[in-house]
């Protein structure tokens, strides 16, 4: 249940290593943000970054870029410790947070900067300018100041900054946190494409579980500095390995025992009347929790069905699609049964 | 709307009462004629302003020009750092360090001039001083010349030209500079590309403000100058009190009046066409 498939959909590659981190840690001060962190990071997959504010993603990327070094530990980009070297050396690009493009250059200036830090010939700037621009389909934007355009327009300028300069790696830093939802699920989409195209990799930092969850070949949860679990989406989602993971990632419902804990997704947990006709044939084993449902919201595709354990205060959700035969209401009798092969096991 | 008309009326009356109308009595005055015991006659003439083109003032104009160019640039020669200097001092200290650049504005300005001359005279602080050590015999003359009136307008003036630059770099995005040294900018290269141009509103300010300063200064060349080095200030000044020509002295104040207000909206203009963008893009959205 633990393979890891790193590479989806380009596992014809070799999974050569790009970026290694070496036992990393970071101080402000006496705060230790990062206690012992290693990671490894191959060539041309997405990589995402996933956890609350505040766990020390955002330090990590930072100090991949060179903007932030590590209190202890080595950094080494493409087998060459970079861990001393300024940002301006290293063969890594950001696209920040809130774009950071520069108001007194135009579109094109914007995307030509780093070429012209690099010194690149006038002639193959502007061919790769062009690219980059017909790319990002920000061709006719091209003469416009940033603050002249719209925050997704100005998104695609940040993307298409870095990119001109075709880094080893890019970095993200939650690159879609301050659109809205609907442009936000079109922007994953092309991301994930021009990802896909160019074979670039991509660390991407995000707080936003279902966005890492759509777009990324690998994910790595962090909490504290610490790396909770570092799989591909599915196995993320399904066999989380902490209770933090399973909280973080989805909904879930947490059964505790005398040493371990059950977690169930509330899609798998399935429901029945508490005393079920005698004669009806029996479908599925006993439920192990009975329970009173709370409240039913409707959620369009699902209903959400809350529950109150017997014997406990505990709440706990189940989702019901509309092919179930039964619709539930309050103050109901129900019974809570699953799969064995549904409940996964975490002791931490 | 009506009553915002009313409302600004009070100021209005104001402004007309101790600004405009003074004013047009100046204007009044620089065309008019005066008898030899300096009585004013209104009849129009445009002698006053003819006078000027004479070489000798039109020397001492060039003298102000070149003068009050020289202040601005030394104040952003020595001001730029500074101002640079306390924006990134920690949060904390950048209150202390704002006040330390203005606390000599607490003191008459007459006052802190008369104070560079105990410093700087024959017997002064520092020639007492280098004698006693003996490094010299004889006290340096470091008063009453050209670079005495430069140090005291530069001293009198670097202030004008630390706030405006001090606050458009508080205002700089620091994260920009993060992305240029991250596209392959040196520290140095992101403060040509990025810094500089994007605090030269601080840096156009502070320059209308010192430059125009200069141009009427007559405190510190009356003080720090002696008797030899007029600007334009002390020939204005002169034509009031000692010369009794105020017809010219009015023509001279208006010209130095009109040349700052030409500065004034050529920075302006300046000023909108880096805005302009900004307009065109409510258009946009």
């Amino acid at each position: 249940m633990q393979t890891k498939f790193f590479m989806k959909g380009c596992d014809n590659k070799k999974m050569e290593e790009m970026i290694r981190l070496q036992g990393i840690t970071k101080k402000y001060g006496n705060n230790l943000i990062i206690p012992n962190l290693d990671l490894t990071i191959y060539d041309g997959e997405f990589l995402t970054l996933l956890g609350p504010s505040g766990c020390g993603k955002t330090t990590l990327l930072r100090m991949i870029a060179g903007l932030d070094t590590p209190t202890t530990g080595k950094i080494y980009l493409d087998d060459e410790d970079v861990t001393n070297k300024p940002p301006y050396k290293r063969d890594v690009n950001m696209v920040f947070q809130h774009y950071a493009l520069f108001p007194h250059m135009t579109v094109e200036e914007n995307i030509k900067f780093g070429l012209m830090m690099k010194k690149v010939p006038a002639e193959e700037q502007k061919e790769r300018v062009a690219q980059v621009l017909y790319l990002t389909q920000l061709e006719e934007f091209r003469n416009r100041r940033p603050q002249q355009m719209s925050g997704g327009q100005q998104q695609r300028v940040a993307i298409a900054r870095a990119l001109v300069n075709n880094p080893k790696v890019l970095l993200l830093d939650e690159p879609l946190g301050a659109l809205d939802y609907q442009l936000r699920k079109n922007l994953q989409l092309e991301l994930k494409n021009l990802q896909r195209g160019l074979g670039l990799t991509f660390i991407y930092v995000t707080h936003d579980q279902e966005e890492a969850l759509t777009m990324s070949d690998r994910i790595v949860v962090m909490n504290k500095g610490v790396i909770e679990q570092d799989d591909d989406p599915d196995t993320i989602y399904h066999y989380p390995n902490t209770r933090f993971v399973a909280k973080f990632i989805g909904e879930s419902n947490f059964f505790e025992s005398d040493n371990e804990t059950l977690v169930i997704r509330p899609e798998k947990l399935n429901l029945c009347p508490e005393y079920e006709d005698e004669a009806a044939e029996k479908t599925h084993p006993e439920p192990g929790y009975y329970g009173t449902v709370v409240d039913v919201v409707f959620y369009g595709t699902i209903d959400k069905v809350f529950i109150r354990l017997d014997n406990s205060n505990q709440t706990v959700v189940a989702y019901q699609y509309f092919d179930d035969v039964k619709r539930w209401s309050p103050d109901e009798r129900v019974g809570i049964w699953w799969y064995a092969k549904d409940e996964v096991r975490v002791t931490r | 709307m009506k009553n915002g008309k009313l409302m600004v009326a009070p100021a209005m009356l104001w402004l007309s009462i101790f600004f405009v109308i003074p004013l047009l009595i100046v204007v009044a005055v620089s065309f008019a004629g005066r008898t030899p015991y300096g009585q004013i006659i209104f009849e129009f003439t445009t002698d006053n302003y003819l006078r000027f083109l004479e070489p000798l003032y039109l020397q001492i104009f060039a003298d102000t020009l070149i003068v009050a160019v020289i202040t601005t640039v030394a104040t952003i020669i020595m001001g730029y750092p500074l101002a640079y200097f306390i924006a990134r001092l920690p949060k904390k200290w950048q209150q202390p360090g704002l006040i330390l650049v203005m606390i000599p504005f607490w003191i008459n300005f007459l006052i802190r001039s008369y104070a560079w001359v105990i410093i700087l005279r024959t017997q002064g602080v520092v020639n007492t001083l280098l004698m006693k050590l003996g490094l010299i015999d004889q006290p340096l003359q470091m008063l009453y010349n050209d670079a005495a009136v430069m140090l005291g307008m530069i001293y009198a003036l670097l202030p004008f030209m630390v706030l405006p630059i001090y606050v458009s770099i508080e205002q700089l995005d620091l994260r920009l500079l993060e992305a240029a040294s991250d596209l392959g900018a040196s520290p140095l290269t992101a403060f040509r590309k990025i810094t500089l141009p994007l605090t030269m509103p601080g840096i156009a300010a502070g320059t209308i403000l010192v430059f125009i300063s200069s141009l009427g200064m007559f405190v510190v060349p009356d003080v720090m100058g002696g008797a030899k080095s007029a600007l334009i200030g002390n020939l204005i000044q002169n034509q009031f009190l000692a010369a009794r020509d105020w017809p010219f002295g009015s023509a001279l104040s208006i010209v130095l009046a009109v040349m700052s207000l030409v500065l004034i909206i050529l920075y302006y203009r300046a000023l909108q066409s880096q805005e302009g963008g900004k307009a065109d893009a409510k258009d946009v959205a």
